[in-house]
């Protein structure tokens, strides 16, 4: 962005300023000559949750509210929500956040309602135990209560698996990778018969943050503490990630790049640790490959990438009601009928023995009973204490990794800018 | 001074005035500051307050993350001296600048010099050099980082036609300051371009006759009568790609493969001052907005003193008188 501004530019953008002050005064006084009799309440989304429907039967049985919906981009979501949150104004009445967000808002309990007041703490056993935790602030507030989960399972290229005379059903599969050094072995397996140009696995750093997410402790200790440089397993996921590496495992490609993308299309990589919502990611980038992919258990115990929470701002002027409508959309019978419209995997295992989700394949990947592996997998993980640096410790270690996979550094150079980096953000 | 030394003689007879004549005199007298005011306003409240409280904010301690906010002078300056990623960022910033703004301006130089001619369909030449201009940055950038890809990228792969190897452009530290100096002189040098042009059909013919006169060639009538008369519009053109170019911020964040773009690459090869700005303040969750507006505050220094060396250094071209 080069900031050369011309005057008359700069002019047009106070025009649309006094224009948006005006139309905004002009639908607050509206809003509030209307308050007697009708209420509105604002969600504030970063991509479609398939709520439209929820909202009517909501609306139904709440006379005189009416829902609308925002929907950001997720980096402007969160980063709009810090600003709300710090000047105190602007923030919708539910606000989503995603669970790499989730840490850095929990850590601002002062900010968000405390659901317990609203009685949140009897719906404990409702969520995943780690789900749950997620969204417990340190001094023991719930600012938020779980929509969906990622889960996490491996996907693997079976085409490519039998090409290295590796055996490709997904239960043989599962078998070859208990733990993730069996996980690195299989990879020395298939890179010494692999086809010209392919890689075991798409990048370091998604095979290194799947390790990290089963360790507990991981980055933070339970009294809040950053642990990365002393916990003993950062340092056995970063030297498995690193023997992968050495072995000409890795494609060194950063996820959601374009050239992530492409790997998809040309098939780069045989595996990619893969979470629920990965598999229409996967069908959307490479339409071609139906059938070509097939999904195994992700070794070790369990795992989740991505999933969210909703949230009350402490700044809504209409909490209460805006709690009923957080209870109603995380209740297990919307987070079944949301499952059905978008695919998006609950995170109230009390539904996963339900039908639709137990009997759920996916013919994509040759059928796989992806009900069965991701329920399975999300049930397995442990609650970890996350805490508000998670994110950044997460970019310096993926940069850590990358700076290896380029060839730009050794690995125990990289590692001590890690930890120098992991002091400088926390 | 003057309107009061008028007005004094007048000051007995005030009382007598008719209240058409007091408007009159109001009118004459304030309305100018009327019509001045909606700017100075504006200026005050989207520009000098910003800048002040930054400077400020600068001074502080300020975190989003931290309900409270502590005075601390200007330890702020004093960390951002020691801090090694800070002058990684400056020198990385000024290295793209200068890698892009000398062949920016020489080529539009050239371009405007080539314009100036009598071509066919001059004015279509004249509209397609500002095309690049008018396109999206966000495209241009996406677009680049394509073009610089690694395996599948249409830089390497005609390189690898001519039998040379991948090269790595986003890890390489020279290699990404080549390839995002390449986005803004693509994005740049038409507009530069038509400046030049503009002066240059303001130079008078009969500097360029009595140079033929005097038996100059092409090329000393534009060294010796072009360029000197195009000085000051050298001087504004250096100043503004500048100010602009060390602000530079766009293009590397997007260049960037990684989803939190905000460290210029692995090893921060390519991280600017902006950038880093930004990853100090919105980023990331680090929200250190103290110490953000240090680094703001730092880039604007920066940016005076590069564009008065520029403007020492460019005021040495021969003038024209």
């Amino acid at each position: 962005m080069r900031f050369s501004r011309s005057r008359r530019g700069r002019s047009a953008v106070v025009a649309v300023l006094v224009t948006a002050v005006v139309a905004a005064g002009y639908v607050a006084t509206t809003a509030t000559a209307k308050s007697h009799d009708t209420t509105t309440l604002r969600v504030d989304l970063f991509g479609d949750f398939g709520y439209h429907d929820l909202y009517k039967q909501f609306e139904a049985a709440h006379p005189g509210v009416t829902i609308k919906e925002d929907i950001e981009s997720y980096a402007d979501h969160h980063a709009n929500l810090a600003k709300h949150l710090a000047t105190h104004a602007g923030a919708d009445d539910v606000v989503a956040i995603e669970v790499g967000f989730i840490a850095q808002f929990a850590a601002q309990p002062q900010n968000f309602v405390d659901l317990r007041q609203n009685g949140a703490g009897s719906l404990k056993s409702h969520w995943l135990p780690w789900k749950w935790q997620q969204s417990t602030s340190p001094n023991g507030a719930q600012i938020g209560l779980g929509t969906d989960v990622g889960s996490l399972a491996i996907c693997y290229r079976r085409d490519l698996f039998a090409a290295a005379g590796l055996p490709s059903s997904r239960e043989a599969v599962s078998k070859l990778w208990p733990t993730w050094q069996a996980f690195i072995a299989t990879g020395k397996k298939f890179q010494a018969k692999a086809p010209a140009g392919v890689k075991f696995f798409d990048s370091g750093s998604n095979v290194y943050n799947a390790i990290i997410g089963q360790a507990n402790p991981g980055y933070y200790d339970k009294s809040g503490k950053v642990i990365a440089a002393t916990n003993p397993a950062v340092r056995n996921a970063w030297n498995l990630t690193m023997q992968g590496i050495a072995a000409g495992q890795s494609a060194g490609l950063s996820a959601f790049s374009t050239q992530w993308n492409t790997g998809y299309k040309k098939g780069t990589f045989a595996t990619v640790t893969c979470p629920a919502w990965m598999m229409g990611y996967i069908q959307g980038q490479a339409p071609k490959t139906k059938g070509k992919w097939d999904i195994a258990a992700v070794p070790g115990t369990g795992g989740n990438w991505g999933g969210s929470f909703l949230t009350i701002p402490k700044q809504s002027k209409n909490a209460d009601l805006a709690f009923q409508l957080v209870k109603f959309l995380t209740s297990p019978a919307s987070e079944a009928f949301v499952f059905k419209q978008t695919g998006n995997l609950p995170s109230e295992p009390g539904l996963y023995s339900s039908k639709p989700i137990a009997s759920f394949k996916n013919p994509f990947f040759n059928n796989a009973p992806v009900g069965k592996i991701f329920t399975t997998s999300a049930r397995r993980l442990k609650p970890q204490t996350l805490g508000p640096h998670q994110g950044d410790i997460q970019t310096a270690s993926s940069n850590a990794i990358q700076r290896v996979e380029q060839g730009k550094q050794s690995a125990d150079k990289s590692w001590s800018q890690f930890l120098k980096d992991v002091k400088n953000v926390s | 001074m003057k309107p009061e030394l008028a007005a004094a003689p007048d000051a007995r007879r005030v009382g007598s005035l008719t209240l058409r004549e007091r408007v009159r005199r109001l009118d004459t007298k304030a309305s100018p500051y009327a019509y001045v005011t909606p700017f100075f306003a504006l200026f005050i409240a989207f520009g000098a307050f910003p800048l002040l409280y930054t400077a400020y904010v600068s001074l502080t301690d300020r975190n989003l993350l931290s309900p409270t906010t502590h005075f601390i002078g200007l330890a702020n300056y004093s960390a951002l001296f020691h801090d090694s990623y800070f002058w990684n960022a400056v020198e990385n910033t000024l290295a793209i600048w200068l890698i892009s703004t000398v062949p920016q301006l020489l080529l539009a130089l050239g371009l405007a010099q080539a314009l100036n001619t009598k071509l066919r369909a001059r004015t279509l030449f004249r509209m397609a050099v500002l095309l690049p201009q008018v396109t999206s940055l966000v495209a241009v950038a996406l677009i680049f980082a394509q073009l610089f890809g690694h395996d599948y990228g249409l830089i390497n792969y005609v390189l690898g036609l001519v039998g040379i190897h991948h090269v790595y452009w986003e890890a390489g530290r020279f290699s990404s300051w080549l390839a995002l100096s390449t986005m803004v002189i693509w994005r740049w040098t038409g507009y530069n371009a038509l400046i030049y042009l503009a002066a240059m059909q303001a130079i008078p013919d009969e500097l360029y006759e009595a140079a033929v006169v005097d038996g100059g060639g092409r090329w000393q009538q534009f060294r010796h009568v072009t360029v000197p008369m195009l000085r000051p519009t050298i001087i504004f053109t250096v100043i503004i790609s500048t100010v602009g170019g060390l602000q530079l911020f766009t293009e590397p964040y997007l260049f960037d493969p990684n989803q939190s773009g905000h460290t210029g690459g692995s090893g921060r090869q390519y991280q600017t001052v902006a950038l880093y700005l930004y990853e100090k303040s919105f980023g990331s969750s680090q929200f250190k907005f103290g110490y953000a507006s240090a680094i703001a505050w730092s880039l604007f220094l920066l940016i005076a003193v590069a564009s008065l060396i520029n403007f020492l250094f460019i005021r040495r071209i021969r003038s024209a008188e």
